[in-house]
């Protein structure tokens, strides 16, 4: 099965209409979509409602730190975040809301684990941004495979039966292979705001036959995404960012 | 321990009927196996799973494992089928029909002639190699084998680094692997992502096969193993005292420490292996002696000696094709038929400007003398001149202003009844990159010769620049008058 996988849509539609075609176009079969849907973008409507569209069509939503900072009366987040939450709360309606404070942490499927941050502790949305974290994530649990997001950067990290660690930065459409002697943490990149100096959306597909994962980066229409933050009055660091992908 | 590892003859895993055991030693156990719906000769290759064996083992097997599916072509073993590693670790690839290098070393040294034919195939597979993101780093005369057809097919990727995969060697194991008589003085140093550390031990392996001497020895341990970092071999000549400067240019320069300094590709070594005659000799080519005392201990001593890109551990990973595409062979056909100077001027300018922008290009100017069908060819024209030889003078004029440093600008001329199947076959013989041409513009003349550019970018293996001489700026004008 050709699974895509998505996270940190962050409400931008743009981003996010472009990576479902693209994965369409590759013929995925399922979608994950690994949380933080909302907050940043100007979208968190239609975000939304897609998700709840594709969610009642079998695919699987996460909640991510975003997510729940909607029900939540007091976050830590920064101030563009914070300004941009207080928007995005007064957007979206009743049953988005819901939906949103209904999603599960985690999700088990065969042998992978699907979980928006740290799979070690994950309501405490820790970062898996370099080895040392990659290595508390897979020490707490047994799956041979592990998806999170959160970061914005890809990278996938891989354990032998000796516990040593290898950090890799996927290629763009080059496949991972999933050796099944090795256990494998997959870090998603952004949909909605890529960090990682690329600004193309960044999403995955994960081949369940094949044992593999592909990074895929979709172009989309950035000054469309970045003019409807400035209309909606977001700070300016939300629009400006995502011209630079970081 | 899995059944693969203790397979016996006749013993049947996934179809494959287990035959005669090839090899047995250090990392893996490889035998022969047949399956009644292929008909290749095949090997099959386990993991050497043994309690006290090298870890390195099965992470090499990995390797091989996620490597060897990923490539193709006439240079590598075909890969077949790989079995699940907790059930059956095990790859099964084409058996080469040929000759190992390794059955050559009791009639070292060979020819140079011969010396320079098997670094041409063996420069060639590893260019091959390269373009599909992987860096061989085990370069050696038992991991290469020539196909009854006459090219070299590289085997054994264990050791072998893809840019576009996790390396579990580099992450697994600080220490380097590798072959002690061949391995680069960066992988000495564990870096595993440079190509030119493979032409590095193909250097070795043309001295070697050379002079039968080894340019290291075989070093064991650390410190010998560094001794290359600031010991420079015996240069050939001063062993074999007819050793041909061009040969010593071309090996010294593949065991230079820096890998800056020695060929930016492997198709560049495999152009100058093929060209003798147009090796640019250096100090290196008629150096007799090693570096005296004084110098080899600076070089240990001082850090400042010690070339930039080994001190700092620079992420050249995903580096593979940029450093290609950073040095490509670039063929500029050059038409020097009388009224064809605006061209040839235009085509200068050209191959200026790519000079200028892709610094690493290095330039082949070719000119095709045209063959009569019938008549015989005189090679002298009716005032005696030598025609191959005139043309090839009038080539280096052309070039003249171009002003290129160290090999950078080579000059053929090619005799043949078909100009644009003698440029193809030109730039398919020698891994062009990149062709210029200048266009025809005497449509006339087109019509009745036919278009050697358009036949070039038709056919042509790489990218095609065709250039035509600046348009005159009142021409358009006075044609609309007429």
């Amino acid at each position: 099965m050709l699974i895509a996988l998505m996270a940190d849509i962050h409400a931008n539609r743009e981003a996010f209409e472009s990576c479902l075609a693209d994965a369409r176009a590759r013929r995925a079969q399922q979608w994950m979509f690994l949380g933080d849907h909302v907050n940043y973008g100007a979208d968190p409507e239609w975000v939304v409602e897609t998700i709840m569209d594709y969610v009642s069509g079998g695919a699987i939503a996460l909640l991510g730190n975003h997510d729940a900072a909607i029900a939540e009366r007091r976050t830590s987040m920064d101030r563009p975040a914070e300004t941009a939450i207080e928007w995005t709360r007064v957007q979206i309606g009743a049953a988005q809301r819901a939906f949103l404070a209904g999603l599960p942490l985690t999700i088990e499927r065969d042998d992978t684990l699907f979980v928006h941050a740290d799979a070690s502790a994950p309501r405490k949305w820790n970062y898996v941004a370099d080895q040392y974290d990659a290595a508390r994530s897979l020490k707490a649990t047994h799956f041979r495979m592990t998806v999170c997001g959160h970061v914005h950067k890809p990278a996938t990290y891989n354990v032998s039966e000796t516990g040593s660690l290898t950090a890799f930065r996927p290629i763009t459409g080059a496949p991972v292979p999933l050796l099944r002697q090795r256990r494998w943490l997959a870090v998603l990149g952004s949909v909605g705001q890529p960090r990682d100096g690329n600004p193309a959306a960044s999403y995955a597909l994960l081949d369940t036959e094949r044992n593999q994962i592909t990074y895929y980066r979709v172009p989309y229409d950035i000054d469309a995404a970045a003019a409807k933050i400035r209309e909606a009055g977001l700070p300016e660091i939300l629009a400006e960012r995502l011209r630079w992908g970081h | 321990m899995s059944v693969a590892a203790t397979a016996q003859a006749s013993n049947v895993i996934d179809g494959f009927v287990i035959g005669e055991l090839i090899h047995h030693r250090g990392m893996s156990v490889i035998r022969k196996v047949t399956r009644p719906d292929i008909a290749m000769p095949m090997l099959i290759k386990v993991p050497n799973l043994r309690e006290g064996e090298d870890p390195a083992a099965i992470v090499s097997f990995e390797m091989e494992q996620i490597i060897l599916p990923r490539l193709t072509g006439v240079h590598v073993p075909k890969f077949v089928a790989a079995g699940d590693f907790p059930a059956h670790p095990y790859v099964v690839m084409e058996n080469i029909a040929g000759q190992s290098l390794l059955s050559l070393l009791d009639q070292l040294p060979l020819p140079y002639s011969e010396v320079a034919a098997i670094g041409v195939k063996v420069a060639t597979a590893l260019h091959d190699l390269h373009c599909q993101h992987v860096v061989h780093l085990d370069v050696k005369p038992s991991n290469i084998v020539i196909r009854r057809n006459g090219e070299a097919a590289l085997i054994d990727f264990g050791l072998a680094h893809h840019d576009q995969l996790p390396d579990l060697m580099q992450e697994q194991f600080r220490v380097p692997y590798g072959t002690a008589p061949y391995m680069a003085p960066e992988q000495v140093l564990g870096m595993r992502s440079d190509p030119r550390s493979d032409l590095f031990a193909l250097g070795v392996l043309l001295y070697f096969f050379s002079t039968d001497r080894r340019p290291f020895g075989d070093p064991h341990g650390k410190r010998q193993l560094h001794k290359r970092l600031w010991r420079d071999p015996i240069p050939p000549r001063k062993l074999r005292p007819d050793y041909p400067p061009w040969l010593q240019e071309i090996v010294l320069r593949c065991l230079e420490v820096d890998p800056a300094r020695r060929h930016p590709t492997a198709a560049q070594l495999a152009f100058d292996l093929s060209h003798p005659d147009q090796v640019k000799l250096t100090a290196r080519s008629d150096r007799l002696r090693q570096d005296p005392w004084s110098t080899v201990i600076r070089r240990r001593f001082n850090p400042e000696e010690v070339p930039s890109v080994l001190k700092h551990a620079i992420d050249l990973k995903h580096a593979i094709e940029a450093q290609i595409s950073a040095a490509p062979i670039v063929a500029v056909a050059i038409d020097l038929a009388e009224g064809s100077q605006e061209l040839a001027d235009a085509l200068r300018t050209t191959v200026m400007r790519m000079g200028e922008i892709v610094p690493g290009a290095r330039f082949a100017c070719i000119n095709v003398l045209k063959q009569h069908r019938i008549e015989l060819d005189r090679t002298l024209d009716d005032e005696g001149q030598n025609k191959h030889l005139k043309r090839l003078l009038e080539l280096k004029h052309w070039a003249q202003p171009l002003d290129k440093e160290e090999n950078r600008i080579t000059f053929h001329v090619l005799e043949a009844i078909d100009p644009a199947a003698a440029i193809l076959e030109y730039a398919r013989a020698n891994h062009v990159d990149h062709i210029v041409l200048g266009a025809r513009t005497d449509s006339a003349l087109r019509n009745i010769l036919g278009s050697v550019s358009g036949e070039v970018v038709a056919k042509a293996p790489c990218t095609v620049t065709v250039v035509r001489p600046p348009r005159a700026c009142d021409a358009p004008a006075q044609a609309e008058k007429s």
